[in-house]
This record gives structure tokens, C-alpha cells and sequence, in this order.
């Protein structure tokens, strides 16, 4: 335990980064924000075990053809985060830019696909009809809403790498941009698997 | 030969000037609002919740003089209502847990040997929206429409069908709002507590105090969810018409309880079992001796928490679950009374092998502890489904709940005031107004709650606003309403001994109590940069077998060590942010967000949301000093 060998102005490897305070506060965040959306769809479930058949009668199962869509772009969204964020580590800061700029992009295409979505799903009924479209119509929405905050997050850390000039100034918040993302996409694969496929099996 | 003492006392003051510079929060206006500093911050958040608590207490206290006569007409049931959710709310969120945050913010630090929390911005920005949701909360008394319908507000009683008004809209957005300054805390607690302990304090050596904060602080973590949801899901439905628990169509109102009770059982823990922990602190001191099994206690802690997740059933016995889920939880229920023993046994074996000092402290210490066993065994009576069947909504629930969090958390609470106080301020407090506060106190209590257990038995309901004279509940009310007002004045002679304390000024001293732990290795009150020498840390109680050494000052910029998570290996220090004005900026924009949704004015509301994620970017974006300690 000898101070002197510390040295305070030594640059951090990426290692290091899972030690900061604020890597600590991102992932007790996430905890949070899963619990959240576990809550909520172990409601959907509750809801739906608690009546007689779910979805009601008159409301179709939900279609499958445009989440399929909406997970390619939000899977391909990852893999292109992923790549910047490997990009990043790496000092290659234009690769950096570009796939994080195409990371939003493809947010963007997620959010534009379920607003299409919501257009079809509406003709069965609003979120005022039947609880079942209650619930899903606020996961579904709470869940763009983290998209749309992820695509935020993606660029108020692109905007630090572009304003700062030292690499670990920002690292940080790359990472926990990147990771925040990663998560939501995580979380969209709880919510087609549990609000879309999962009428299918019963 | 003095020379060189002299040197070395010119080197100590001229390192306190250096961190003191590094530390110090500007004197001014902006800086006294937008101070990051764990201490001040620490003490306003006990004021403000005293605040509330004595709001909650007037409210009692009102409520006990119309139950004092039967058929008594000085409230309305309307009033009556309100003032009853309201002193449970108050209660609940806006004293007891903030209370004991506060503590923690004051101590963690102190406790482990660092000089701030690990987000000291975040800090800031949870004193400020803890402090205006209770405002927004108490503003629905201005409007005359409080929440109405009990702490745990059920639904269909709840629904906009049978309570069309304000009061359970300001409920439920006032408690979306609060639950984010509980939640930010709590992340706080567990980061400051795992990645900033003084190097060698490994997580075995961690004073107890601190267990209890990790474990509710996690709890928290994972609790909050479902009564966001809860909230969420009944604001939807009052307001905007989307169907959760309206049963005509689709909705279920026992989603409510069930969600209310999956966060509010881990909730009675959260604001339970700090006082545990700071009992934990207090006994040892009192005893002249560790604390008995402190591995054991610690885990007694943990485990609790972990159950505490597990027996939610048990507040909705009665509303017809199947029977197979009813024994369950009922089972379920009754092994929280094993980490207890171990936690009263521990105590207990401490004072057996110690030799008890009876100051203050520790009467309020003792009488928790009396307290908290008879609120166990009530609770372990109605873990016993037919039992609780019996009792259900009688006072005989009131008198259990007050018997845990006013018999346990606020004669712990007190406790800690009369343990930790000198630290906080720096004078002693008057022994002799002290223990007559405490006998006035304890003999109040149990006036006033005592007899709710024969009320209850006898049959009488909670939460009806009168009784007759018929019923025969008339005198043992008048005894709990004489015990409110003994247990009132007890508290306003605690008030008086602070004040008069304060005048008379008697210094305190480091370490007025001959205590262990590192928080009386500080001066009292703490200097800005709480150690000028970051303690090395070699044992549990390192102020009584000299199980630590002063480390390195780290007077460069203003910095804390950073060490790994169980045995607490130095990794190097990392500077901590200084204050912001977004992170005080950002609850306001928040209220505006959460105050326009209550009065339906939904583009100042997407403002507030825009203006706080604004906020927010600004608050995280690197200060100057940052990038250039960063960049060489």
C-alpha cells in the first residue's frame, strides 16, 4: 500500500474504465431501468393470466413483419455500436464517428417502423379499449422512449469526441453510452419475445 | 529539537490550507444552494425531513384529539381522510427514509475514511428533488385536496371513478418525482460505499453501519420499479383513460396491491433497518467493546434485505388468494423473524460481555431495541394467516407498524442524533434534558401505542374518522391521544436541548464517546476536506487497537482515493467534480415537468423534459479542470 508509486497523471488502459465511479453508477442504473421494464411486463403477464383470453376476442395476435424488421435494425445497431466503440479504442476517431452516426440512424429507423407500427395495431384499438392494449402500448411506448433517450446519449457522447481532444476524457462516456445501448436493444428482445411471440404459444 | 516539531506543524497547517482551498464551497449565495459538499448537504437533508416530520406530527396529533372523544365531529371524514394518508405519506417518504439518507450522506464518507460520496453532483440534485416533491405533495393542502385514499392508496378507491379530484394525481406524480431523488441516492450509497473505502478497510473491516446502507440501498434499487410502475399505470388510467385495474374491462385491481406491496415490503426494510445499523454503531461504543458476532450481524442484515423481497403476500391475506399462497407467504414471512434474533441477539450478547455506559444514546438504544421485539412479535402473530385474519385493518396493525418504525426507526433515529450530533456541530448535548426527553419519550410511546393493540383486538377498525360511545374503544383511545402529546413534549425537549446546547457551546472534542470507528478520527464538526491524511485502515475498530496509519494527503486537486471493491486495494485517487448550477437547476425543471402533467398543461410539461435532459448534458459535460488533469 505505498503511495509513491502511484503515479496520477498516468494515462488509463480501457481496463481501468470498469473501475471508475461512473461505470459503477451506469450499471447500478441499468439494474434500475431492468427492473423497471421487468415490473412492467410481468404485468402484461398477470393481466393476461387474469383473463379469459388474451389478446381480448376481436383484437388479432400482433403482427410479426415489422418488429422482425425493427429488431434487424436495432441487432444491426448494436453490432454497429460495438464497432465504434472497438473503433474508438482503437484512435481510428473518424471510423468512430461514422458507425455512430449510423447507430442513431438506425434508432431512428426502429422508431420511424413503430410509429408505422402503432398506425396498424390502432385499427384494433387504442390504449383506452382493453387493458391488454393499455399495456401494450406503454411498454411498447416506454421502450421508444428509451431509444429515442439512447440516441441522445449516442450523441452527447459523439459531440464530447469531437469537441475534446484527449482520448480519455470521453472514453467514459462512450462507454456508457454504448452500453446503455446495448441495453435497450437487450430489452427489446425481452419485449418481442414476451409481447409478440409469446401469443403465438398459447 | 523544536525546530523541527515546528516544521512539521507549519507543514500540517500549510497542507490544511491547500486542502481546504481544493475543498472548500465558495461563500457566496450560489454556492450555499449549489454546494456538493456530503456534510451540508448530509445535515439539510435531516433538517428538511425534521421539517416534514413535524408536519406528519401535527397532522397526528390533530387526528389524535378527534379520536380522543367518541362520536367526536371536529374533522370532517373528508379532512379527516386526508390528514390520514398524509401523515402516512409523510411519514413513509418524506421523513423516515430521507432522515436516515441523510445520515448516511453525512457518514458514509466519515465512516470510510473518503472526503466526498462518489457523485457528489448527484447528491445535490437528490437533496433538492426530495425537497420539492414534499412541497409539491404538501401543496395539495393549499388546493384543499390532499391524497385521500390511505399510504397505500388501493384502487378502485383510488380510481378517478370514486376520487375524481387532485388528491391521488398529486400522490402519484409527487411520488414518481420523489422516487428519483430515493433512487439516484441509493446508487450513490452503493458506489460511494464499494469503490471509495480508505485503502485496507476490506469489506470484512466495514463498520456496520455501512452494511445496513449497501443492503437497502440495493434493495432500493430493485423496489422503486414496481411502485413507479403502480403509478404509472394509475395515473394512465385516471387521467388519460388506459384501463390497468378496471376489472370491465381487462384490468385487475389486485395489479395494484401486488405491485404496491412487491416494493413496499422491501420499503418497511429500507427505512427499518439504517436504525438497525446505527444501533449496531452506538451498542459497541456503549458497551466499551465490539460488537459481539459483527460478521453474523452483518449477514443478519443482508439476509433480511434479500427476504424482505419475498413475503409481500402478507399485507393482502385477506383479500382471497389461494390458500396454497397464503401458507407460502405466510411461512415466508416468519423466517424474517430469524436474521432478527441474530441482530437482537448480537446487541443483547454485546451488553452481556460489555460494560454498559447508560448515556442518552444508548437509552434510546435500549428502548428500540424493548420496542422493536414487541413489534416483532406482533408481526410474527400476523404472519399466522387465521391470526392475521382476525386483525386485519384493526389498530392492532397500527400499533405493529408504529411499534417497528416509530418504536425501532425513531427512537433509533434519536439515538443517532444524541450519538452523532457532537460530530455534526461540534458541542455536547445537555445529558440530564437528554434523558428526561427519553423518559418523556419512551412512557409516551408506549401510552400512546400500547393500547392500540387492545383497541384493535376489541375490533376497532383503522382509518374510520369516529367511533361510538358504544363500542367501548373511548377510554383506551383518550390513553393513546394523552400518549401522543407526552411523547410530543418529550421531542420538543430534545428540540430545547439542541438549542440551549448550542448557546452554552461546550466543545466536544474529537471523540467525545471514546468510539472506534474513523468518523471520530475527524475534528468535530469535519474540516471541509474531512482528512487532511487518508487513513490506512488494518482492523475493524481502528481508533481503539491503533489499526490505522495516516496515509497520503493527496493535496494535488481535490481528490479521494478510489480503491476495489472487497479488499480495498488502492487503485488511485480520482478527482471529485465541484458544485454545478445545472445539477440544482435540473430538479426544478423536473417539477415543472411533473407540476404541468397535475394541471394538464402538457407543452410545459415536454419543456420540463426537454429543459432537465438539457440540464443534464450540461451537468455531465467535463469541467475545464477535468480535461486538463485528463490531458497531461
Amino acid at each position: 500500500m505505498s503511495s509513491a508509486a502511484l503515479d496520477l497523471h498516468a494515462p488509463h488502459p480501457a481496463t481501468d474504465l470498469k473501475e471508475e465511479v461512473g461505470w459503477w453508477g451506469m450499471v447500478i442504473f441499468l439494474l434500475n431501468e431492468g427492473a423497471l421494464f421487468a415490473s412492467l411486463i410481468t404485468s402484461y403477464f398477470y393481466l393476461g393470466l387474469e383473463n379469459r383470453s388474451w389478446p381480448p376476442a376481436g383484437t388479432p395476435k400482433p403482427e410479426l413483419a415489422l418488429p422482425l424488421v425493427m429488431t434487424v435494425a436495432l441487432l444491426s445497431s448494436s453490432g454497429t455500436c460495438l464497432f465504434a466503440e472497438r473503433s474508438h479504442q482503437r484512435g481510428r476517431r473518424a471510423r468512430y464517428r461514422a458507425a455512430t452516426l449510423v447507430t442513431m440512424l438506425l434508432g431512428l429507423v426502429f422508431l420511424s417502423i413503430q410509429a408505422w407500427e402503432y398506425h396498424d395495431a390502432l385499427r384494433y384499438g387504442g390504449p383506452t379499449t382493453h387493458a391488454y392494449q393499455s399495456i401494450f402500448f406503454t411498454i411498447t411506448g416506454l421502450h421508444g422512449a428509451h431509444v429515442a433517450f439512447g440516441v441522445l446519449f449516442l450523441g452527447w457522447a459523439l459531440l464530447r469526441e469531437w469537441r475534446g481532444t484527449a482520448i480519455s476524457s470521453h472514453s467514459l462516456a462512450i462507454k456508457n453510452a454504448s452500453t446503455y445501448w446495448h441495453f435497450v436493444d437487450g430489452v427489446w428482445l425481452a419485449i418481442l419475445t414476451s409481447l409478440y411471440l409469446s401469443p403465438r404459444w398459447y | 529539537m523544536t525546530s523541527i516539531v515546528d516544521d512539521i506543524a507549519q507543514g500540517e497547517l500549510a497542507l490544511k490550507r491547500r486542502l481546504t482551498a481544493h475543498w472548500e464551497t465558495p461563500h457566496n449565495w450560489l454556492g450555499w444552494l449549489s454546494t456538493v459538499d456530503h456534510k451540508a448537504l448530509g445535515r439539510r437533508y435531516i433538517y428538511t425531513a425534521f421539517v416534514f416530520f413535524l408536519l406528519g406530527g401535527v397532522e397526528a396529533a390533530i387526528m389524535r384529539v378527534q379520536l380522543a372523544r367518541p362520536d367526536n365531529h371536529l374533522l370532517t371524514p373528508e379532512t379527516y381522510n386526508q390528514l390520514m394518508t398524509m401523515h402516512g405519506v409523510t411519514m413513509m417518504f418524506l421523513f423516515v427514509q430521507p432522515v436516515l439518507s441523510g445520515f448516511s450522506f453525512y457518514l458514509t464518507p466519515l465512516m470510510i475514511g473518503a472526503r466526498e460520496l462518489a457523485f457528489p453532483r448527484l447528491n445535490a440534485f437528490s437533496y433538492y428533488v426530495f425537497l420539492l416533491a414534499g412541497v409539491f405533495m404538501y401543496a395539495s393542502f393549499f388546493v384543499g385536496q390532499a391524497p385521500d385514499a390511505g399510504w397505500f392508496n388501493y384502487t378502485p378507491l383510488a380510481s378517478v371513478k370514486y376520487d375524481a379530484g387532485f388528491n391521488i394525481d398529486f400522490y402519484c406524480l409527487g411520488l414518481i418525482y420523489l422516487g428519483i431523488a430515493t433512487t439516484v441516492g441509493a446508487a450513490n450509497s452503493i458506489v460511494t460505499i464499494l469503490k471509495l473505502r480508505a485503502p485496507g478497510m476490506s469489506i470484512d473491516r466495514m463498520p456496520l453501519f455501512m452494511w445496513s446502507s449497501l443492503t437497502i440501498s440495493a434493495a432500493v434499487i430493485f423496489s422503486m420499479p414496481p411502485l413507479t410502475a403502480a403509478l404509472g399505470f394509475l395515473e394512465l388510467e385516471r387521467r388519460w383513460h388506459f384501463v390497468f385495474f378496471d376489472p370491465t374491462r381487462g384490468g385487475n385491481p389486485m395489479l395494484w396491491q401486488h405491485l404496491f406491496w412487491v416494493f413496499g415490503h422491501p420499503w418497511v426494510y429500507i427505512v427499518f433497518l439504517p436504525a438497525t445499523g446505527m444501533l449496531s454503531m452506538i451498542i459497541p461504543t456503549f458497551c466499551r467493546r465490539p460488537m459481539v458476532g459483527h460478521a453474523f450481524m452483518a449477514l443478519a442484515t443482508v439476509a433480511t434485505g434479500l427476504i424482505g423481497f419475498g413475503v409481500w403476500v402478507h399485507h393482502m391475506f385477506a383479500t382471497g388468494l389461494p390458500q396454497l399462497s397464503l401458507s407460502f407467504f405466510g411461512a415466508a414471512s416468519m423466517t424474517v423473524s430469524i436474521p432478527s434474533a441474530v441482530t437482537i441477539f448480537g446487541w443483547v450478547a454485546t451488553m452481556w460481555y460489555g460494560r454498559v455506559v447508560f448515556a442518552t444514546p444508548m437509552l434510546f438504544a435500549l428502548a428500540f431495541i424493548v420496542q422493536f421485539v414487541i413489534g416483532g412479535i406482533s408481526g410474527v402473530m400476523t404472519a399466522a394467516v387465521p391470526f392475521d385474519w382476525q386483525v386485519t385493518d384493526t389498530y392492532f396493525i397500527v400499533a405493529h407498524i408504529h411499534y417497528v418504525l416509530a418504536g425501532g426507526t425513531l427512537f433509533g433515529v434519536m439515538a443517532g442524533i444524541y450519538y452523532w450530533a457532537p460530530k455534526m456541530f461540534g458541542f455536547l448535548l445537555d445529558e440530564r434534558l437528554g434523558k428526561a426527553s427519553f423518559w418523556l419519550m419512551f412512557i409516551g410511546f408506549n401510552v400512546a401505542f400500547f393500547p392500540m393493540h387492545i383497541t384493535g383486538l376489541m375490533g376497532m377498525p383503522r382509518r374510520v374518522y369516529t367511533y361510538s360511545q358504544a363500542s367501548g374503544f373511548a377510554s383506551m383511545n383518550m390513553l393513546s391521544t394523552i400518549g401522543v402529546y407526552i411523547l410530543a413534549v418529550g421531542l420538543l425537549l430534545t428540540l430545547v436541548n439542541l438549542v440551549r446546547s448550542r448557546a452554552a457551546g461546550v466543545a466536544a472534542g474529537d471523540n467525545p464517546w471514546g468510539a472506534g470507528t474513523l468518523e471520530w478520527l475527524t475534528t468535530s464538526p469535519p474540516e471541509h476536506f474531512n482528512f487532511a491524511h487518508i487513513p490506512i485502515v488494518k482492523s475493524r475498530e481502528p481508533l481503539w487497537d491503533g489499526g490505522f496509519t495516516p496515509g497520503p494527503a493527496f493535496d494535488d486537486a481535490r481528490l479521494t482515493p478510489r480503491t476495489s471493491a472487497l479488499d480495498a486495494m488502492l487503485e488511485r485517487p480520482v478527482e471529485m467534480p465541484i458544485d454545478s448550477v445545472w445539477s440544482v437547476a435540473m430538479p426544478v425543471t423536473l417539477l415543472l415537468a411533473f407540476g404541468a402533467l397535475l394541471v394538464h398543461s402538457y407543452a410545459w410539461s415536454a419543456i420540463g423534459i426537454a429543459a432537465s435532459l438539457f440540464c443534464m448534458a450540461r451537468w455531465m459535460w467535463p469541467s475545464s479542470a477535468t480535461v486538463l488533469e485528463t490531458e497531461v
